[in-house]
């Protein structure tokens, strides 16, 4: 039951509040990259889509979606990594790790620590995809 | 916020009336029921006549009930106790072999498994088909000379399929003769888990011809921590918790004389009003399971469609996750739940739909409503309202 701001069972409000109103949820039609994932664990999937442009010589990801059929923590997790990796360069968000994301939702359940594999992974493979087109062009 | 419990296979909320029969058995008439003196006579007195109420309502002897601390003692002992009653008997030329089926409570499936792992033992677990009936051909074809039980359960806690005990256990019978005239002295025992169907269907013992049969109070408004095991006279069992003789010599410890009174009494009631009860709560979920396919598209009910529980309703929804359904509708004041990979602490899903032979990505939107007697249509139609909803937006995020 949810009590006043005390999260809900296994998590913590924040977790919550990202699984209820997950942000930067869809498609990006003309994406630089799409990182596709399964987790091996428990069988969900994750689609995370990148949009990246080139600004002042950086590589930015100015637009980022995702989709994910999952359990809470996988939406969360997804709905957190989106907000942390929008705006930052490809070098900066190859390094953002599963860890990363969990902390900053403030931590999940340990059984639900595998869950932010899902992100994490969808987002190095978005941005993988999206450098071997861009090194196939070059 | 109002909240709405749809998981009475779960648990049930202890009835009011049964509770208050149970009161004057903590402080008041306190005794052991094994102590000679009045307060003690007073005990033995409330334990005897609980026991002649079971035995009213299974159609037994009172001595072949056994109290306990629920389904799983109950299941446990019913199959561990004649396994070890045939090494006390000297009965064991070649590994024992024990049959029961792919959709069996944990309380089973983990007990057999574990005699599997510790000793030299053999196990078949049957197969059911798609609405969860255990195929008897096959259950039938798997017994052997060294098989001492069969063990099936009544109705699954799962998907609600009511198994064919009486075909089994004259299967069973079958083979017991044969066994006779081959001079094979091994024994040949049926068990039932009834522990879900105890709430609701005919737990006749004579009629059902089983040999043991396992039930749980805390499933249809009795207290938690209370159950028995019936054990047909004859019976070749040997007691798992040994010390005084409680039980028959079959359950050693003082015994719960209030869970015990509360038990019998949830029992009677339950079984009196089996049939108004079962028309009242399978309307309801007709109502709630007709519905719910008209509004959403791609859902699935599992289970038998006829042969079922009146109270369960088990469905797979597409394209979305069991956990992440339970946790919006529980945050709506709703609780139901999940045979979901994500919601199990082994994130392993459902052994009992795999069984069944839904894929992995199927089960995954598992979604158990099981019904009880509070429940009323006005919650259902807040359900059917509040639910599609979630279900959309689910949908929505879904990378399916
Ligand atoms: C079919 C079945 N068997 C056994 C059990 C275990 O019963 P208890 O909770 O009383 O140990 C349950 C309840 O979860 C059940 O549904
Ligand atoms: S993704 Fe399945 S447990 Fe979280």
């Amino acid at each position: 039951m949810k009590k006043d701001n005390k999260g809900f069972g296994p998590y913590n409000q924040k977790v919550i509040d990202h699984f209820t109103n997950p942000h930067n949820y869809g498609v990006i039609e003309d994406a630089s990259g799409v990182g596709s994932v399964g987790n091996p664990v428990c069988g969900d999937m994750m689609k995370l889509y990148i949009k990246v442009e080139k600004k002042a010589g950086k590589e930015i990801i100015t637009d980022i979606k995702f989709k994910t059929f999952g359990c809470a923590a996988a939406i969360a997790t997804s709905s957190m990594i989106t907000d942390m990796a929008v705006g930052m360069t490809i070098e900066e968000a190859k390094k953002l790790t599963r860890k990363d994301v969990s902390s900053q939702l403030g931590g999940l359940p340990p059984v639900k620590e595998h869950c932010s594999n899902l992100a994490a992974d969808a987002l190095h493979k978005a941005i993988s995809e999206y450098e071997d087109k861009r090194n196939s062009k070059l | 916020m109002k909240r709405i419990y749809f998981d009475h296979a779960a648990t049930t909320a202890l009835d009011k009336d049964v509770l208050g029969k149970m009161k004057p058995y903590f402080s008041d008439k306190f005794g052991n029921a094994s102590s000679l003196h009045a307060f003690g006579q007073e005990a033995k007195a409330a334990l005897d006549e609980s026991r002649q109420k079971v035995a009213n309502i299974l159609n037994c002897d009172p001595l072949e009930i056994i109290f306990n601390s629920g389904g799983t003692e109950s299941d446990n002992l019913a199959i561990k106790g004649p396994v070890l009653a045939a090494f006390r008997d000297k009965l064991i030329s070649k590994p024992l072999h024990i049959i029961t089926t792919k959709i069996e409570h944990p309380a089973i499936l983990k007990t057999v498994k574990q005699l599997e792992k510790l000793f030299d033992f053999e196990a078949t677990y049957a197969d059911v088909d798609v609405n969860g009936l255990v195929n008897l051909s096959q259950l039938e074809s798997e017994i052997k000379d060294n098989t001492i039980l069969i063990s099936v359960m009544y109705a699954n806690n799962e998907v609600g399929t009511i198994e064919p005990i009486v075909e089994i256990s004259k299967i069973v019978e079958k083979h017991r003769e044969k066994r006779q005239d081959n001079g094979n002295n091994l024994p040949i025992y049926f068990h039932a888990d009834a522990v879900q169907a105890a709430g609701y269907l005919d737990v006749d013992v004579k009629k059902l011809g089983v040999d043991m049969l396992s039930i749980s109070g805390h499933k249809f408004y009795g207290p938690k921590g209370t159950g028995l095991l019936y054990i047909k006279k004859g019976t070749g069992i040997e007691a798992l918790s040994t010390g005084g003789g409680h039980e028959n010599g079959l359950r050693a410890g003082t015994e719960n004389i209030s869970g015990i009174v509360g038990l019998a009494a949830a029992l009677k009631s339950a079984q009196e009003n089996k049939e108004m009860e079962s028309k009242k709560v399978s309307g309801l979920r007709d109502y709630l399971t007709q519905n719910l396919m008209k509004k959403i598209d791609g859902v699935i009910l599992t289970g038998h469609p006829e042969i079922r529980l009146p109270n369960i309703a088990s469905f797979l929804i597409d394209r979305i996750e069991g956990e992440s359904m339970l946790i919006k509708l529980d945050l709506k004041g709703i609780a139901v739940s999940t045979g979901s990979a994500c919601s199990s602490g082994s994130l392993e899903p459902s052994h009992v739909l795999k069984a069944l032979n839904y894929p992995p990505e199927k089960i995954h939107g598992s979604l158990r409503i099981s019904l009880g007697k509070e429940n009323t249509k006005e919650e259902v139609d807040y359900f059917l309202e509040v639910f599609p909803e979630i279900v959309y937006k689910l949908r929505e995020i879904s990378a399916l």
